[in-house]
């Protein structure tokens, strides 16, 4: 066992903290086999249902730190000298690669980016084979990207690598929801007893699955806005078709409408012009003082008007300034014992 | 580690540790002329206080109040990560604040912990210290020396030399986080001893 540095006893947190087990009665799915044998599970950061609000403090804790270190002259710390961390990307993304690579190398890993496109995925080769080549170069952690659901536990299963979920299909988004989280508590100076509606296509959307669960977590009272279609039902939060009810929120957070994830000829609004008219979020529809989030890329005059997404009370570039100190944060933790596991995905989930 | 656990021989009492502390100021008053130029940069935790002390005893004797940092060194430690699934080697750490709000370059940087055992805390201290500036020289100050180094690093200031075995901790108690001042001597099992 290597040493330990100094001899006095530094306090810790609390004991990572058990799973969330998925409460909900669950299909059996080729993701039941992902359960570990026993030995305690490597950390690995899949879903905001793993986490307990104390694993979401220390997470935004730890990115706090960052943040200061990042004012420094020297940016760089050596936290992940020697670590590999592999970004593996299925799916067309600018913030979330971009930042998992930055927060890679401000952390001094050395970091291996892997793309569908040009790669042996263009080949036919499987996900799983794909896991299982990269894994062989014995990765410190997977960051992965996936049309699918279940891809990340999927890999977290074949590899030895920690690995988190950088998106999976509609399921889940967790990094974002984390960085949410810590732009809202930057820029409100709170978390609990604040009101957030999300507006726009929350059924085609992993970021607002993985929000829904951070709000509850955290005590942020949560409202669902959208085309009755757009609606999905079963998540933890009131919903309505009524713009209007974006007055009460504190902070309104855009949802872009997710054209390649609906069915060829599925009509979920009538055009992108009508839901604009009815749903986009102008300056005449906010009152003064509400912040107004996007997840990105923003499709600007449908979702949001040009004016909202460029005016003061817009935090999306703070969003994706909070992206890389929270994407180092989850780096770092599970990495140093984070206490996320592997956990089968309810059926619900999947839906 | 459990309060219960605390209870050990007795190495400093309150009024000793404070005669070390004050022998250690005016020692650091002679060795720096221009003590202006002197900043006092605490170890996070128990060195952060005892830098704030030794600046206060440093400025009562030689009216000049050096500059008080603090600086943790969480990510700059050596021992970050475990791989396949094992428990971790020791649990999440806390990350305190790091706190340098004058420029080091051109600076005597005085660190300051409370116990120096293998001196990867200070090898990492330096680290730290260097993404934030240039100083001019770094020196150290720790209340304990309890011996086995496993890096070249050797004190400027000792408070008191403890020679002990690897299966013992010095438990170093301070009225700022334990409520009360002392040295303590505690035997754990070796397992526990990293």
């Amino acid at each position: 066992m290597s040493s330990r540095p100094g001899s006095t006893e530094r306090p810790h947190s609390g004991d990572a903290g058990a799973m969330a087990a998925g409460a909900s009665p669950s299909i059996r799915l080729v993701t039941d086999e992902l359960r570990p044998p026993g030995p305690p599970p490597r950390r690995h950061l899949l879903s905001i249902a793993d986490l307990d609000r104390g694993d979401v403090e220390r997470l935004l804790g730890t990115a706090r730190t960052f943040a200061a270190s990042l004012e420094r002259h020297v940016k760089k710390l050596p936290t992940l000298k020697g670590h590999l961390v592999v970004n593996l990307f299925y799916e067309s993304s600018t913030r979330t690669s971009s930042s998992f690579e930055l927060a890679a190398k401000r952390l001094s890993a050395d970091t291996l980016n892997v793309k569908s496109s040009g790669s042996s995925v263009d080949k036919g080769e499987s996900l799983k084979d794909t896991a299982l080549t990269l894994g062989a170069y014995d990765p410190d952690v997977i960051v992965i990207r996936h049309p699918h659901i279940g891809a990340p536990q999927l890999v977290a299963r074949v590899t030895d690598a920690h690995v988190v979920n950088a998106g999976d299909g509609k399921h889940q988004h967790p990094t974002q929801a984390l960085l949410d989280l810590y732009t809202i508590q930057q820029e409100l100076e709170r978390l609990d007893g604040l009101h957030v509606a999300i507006v726009g296509d929350v059924l085609h959307s992993r970021v607002a699955r993985s929000l829904i669960q951070a709000f509850g977590l955290v005590g942020i009272h949560c409202m669902l806005v959208g085309p009755p279609a757009l609606l999905p039902r079963g998540l933890a939060a009131e919903a309505t078709s009524d713009i209007g009810a974006i007055r009460d929120a504190d902070v309104i957070y855009v949802l872009r409408m997710q054209s390649e994830r609906m069915q060829p000829g599925a009509n979920f609004v009538p055009s992108l012009r009508e839901y604009s008219a009815r749903w986009g979020i102008t300056p005449e529809r906010l009152r003064p003082g509400q912040k107004v989030m996007h997840p990105g890329p923003m499709n600007r005059g449908v979702e949001i008007d040009p004016r909202v997404a460029d005016s003061g009370d817009s935090l999306v570039t703070t969003e994706v300034r909070s992206g890389l100190v929270v994407r180092m944060a989850v780096l770092y933790d599970v990495l140093t014992g984070g206490p996320v596991g592997v956990r089968a995905l309810a059926a619900a989930e999947v839906a | 580690m459990s309060a219960t656990e605390l209870s050990g021989k007795t190495l400093l009492d309150a009024d000793a540790l404070s005669r070390t502390l004050t022998r250690i100021a005016h020692e650091i008053i002679e060795s720096n002329p221009e003590l202006g130029d002197v900043a006092l940069v605490g170890i996070q935790t128990r060195g952060v206080p005892l830098a704030q002390r030794l600046g206060r005893l440093i400025e009562e004797r030689a009216a000049t109040a050096p500059e008080l940092g603090a600086v943790d060194i969480t990510f700059y430690r050596d021992d970050v990560s475990v791989r396949g699934g094992e428990a971790p080697l020791a649990p999440q750490p806390v990350v305190r604040a790091t706190q340098l709000d004058f420029p080091l370059d051109g600076r005597t940087v005085v660190l300051v912990d409370d116990v120096l055992y293998t001196g990867r805390t200070i090898r990492a201290a330096i680290e730290a210290l260097f993404d934030y500036g240039r100083p001019e020289r770094v020196q150290l100050a720790v209340l304990v020396d309890r011996g086995h180094r496993e890096l070249p690093i050797r004190p400027d200031y000792v408070g008191k030399n403890l020679p002990t075995s690897r299966s013992e901790r010095i438990q170093v108690q301070l009225v700022e986080v334990d409520e009360v001042d002392a040295v303590l001597l505690v035997s754990t099992p070796e397992e526990e001893t990293r």
